[in-house]
């Protein structure tokens, strides 16, 4: 469908997309945008609650799970640009299995996730106190993992059923590179929580 | 929709990007286990996830391609992010009592 198409004829008086990005693709910027925000915003409160405090523990003996989480959630983003690839060529069964293979990947990581959030747990950590140090410790770390948990595991969601619509012909090639998008936003804001939360936090 | 825009696809570029970033990341680790004081790794730790942040935006999410979003996402992120560091004088004050007057204790 044209440009000409969708604007009923009329595309002459109406007015360009902004950047020249179509508008669900610009709504999803805007909401990436404002999201960081709301990341920066939890982790700049963990960084003053850390620089001021000055029993902050550092409860995490081992950098393999995170380390794996890692890897599982970079990989996902590769995936997830294999299945736009294939969607942009028109290869719908090709872009369709990445999809599931990038929510699967996905999946993991949330597994791997609420499984180290249950060894904490079984040593004693909650929202409020701590075996190691000052309490805010549990707030800090269960409130931005868990921001970061909550968008993972809508993201799996939201593939899944964007990867079973667009197999169904009610999605398109763009409708994938949005969800994209937010997928490998949820990739990059790992980035920051992994040194901030995890490594700066390990007991030598 | 016809207003997309075309992006170049590249197995081969996605596959060495993605590379670069988990070696970054593996550089991370390394620094947490290097003997040096927690500002200093948390200076090298910040300026890597914003190295591998930079090469997920320009690649994974094509900003690249487009240079008015680029700056739109750019200004927009970055004077965002710079209002919200004026905690940090506040933090050195919680923990030191007056903002700078015993900074050299610390």
């Amino acid at each position: 469908m044209s440009h000409a198409d969708t604007m009923g004829g009329h595309a002459g008086l109406m007015e360009k997309p902004a950047f020249s990005v179509p508008a669900k693709k610009m709504a999803m910027w805007l909401f990436i945008i404002a999201d960081t925000a709301t990341f920066a915003g939890c982790l700049v409160a963990y960084g003053f609650l850390r620089n001021a405090t000055p029993d902050w523990p550092r409860p995490f003996h081992s950098i393999t799970n995170v380390a794996i989480m890692t890897f599982i959630l970079v990989t996902s983003s590769l995936t997830m640009l294999f299945a736009m690839d294939a969607g942009k060529a028109g290869d719908k069964a090709k872009a369709f299995r990445w999809m599931l293979i990038t929510a699967a990947l996905g999946a993991v990581f949330a597994l791997l996730h609420i499984r180290e959030w249950l060894a904490l747990i079984d040593e004693g950590m909650t929202l409020l106190k701590n075996p190691w140090g000052t309490g805010l410790f549990g707030a800090a770390f269960f409130s931005i993992t868990g921001l970061h948990l909550l968008h993972v595991t809508c993201g799996v969601i939201a593939l899944v059923v964007v990867a079973i619509r667009y197999q169904g012909g009610r999605y398109n090639a763009d409708d994938l590179e949005v969800t994209g998008l937010y997928w490998h936003f949820v990739d990059l804001v790992w980035m920051f929580v992994v040194p901030l939360v995890y490594l700066l936090n390990l007991s030598h | 929709m016809a207003m997309a825009e075309t992006h170049k696809s590249g197995t081969g570029r996605y596959v060495v990007v993605y590379i670069f970033i988990l070696v970054i990341a593996a550089l991370q680790f390394v620094i947490a286990y290097s003997n040096i004081t927690a500002p200093q790794m948390f200076a090298r730790m910040l300026f890597l996830a914003m190295v591998e942040a930079a090469l997920a935006l320009l690649f994974f999410m094509h900003l690249s391609e487009n240079h008015g979003l680029l700056w739109f996402v750019l200004i927009f992120t970055g004077f965002v992010l710079l209002a919200m560091q004026y905690s940090w004088t506040d933090s050195f004050r919680e923990l030191l009592g007056a903002p700078w007057s015993n900074y050299t204790k610390y």
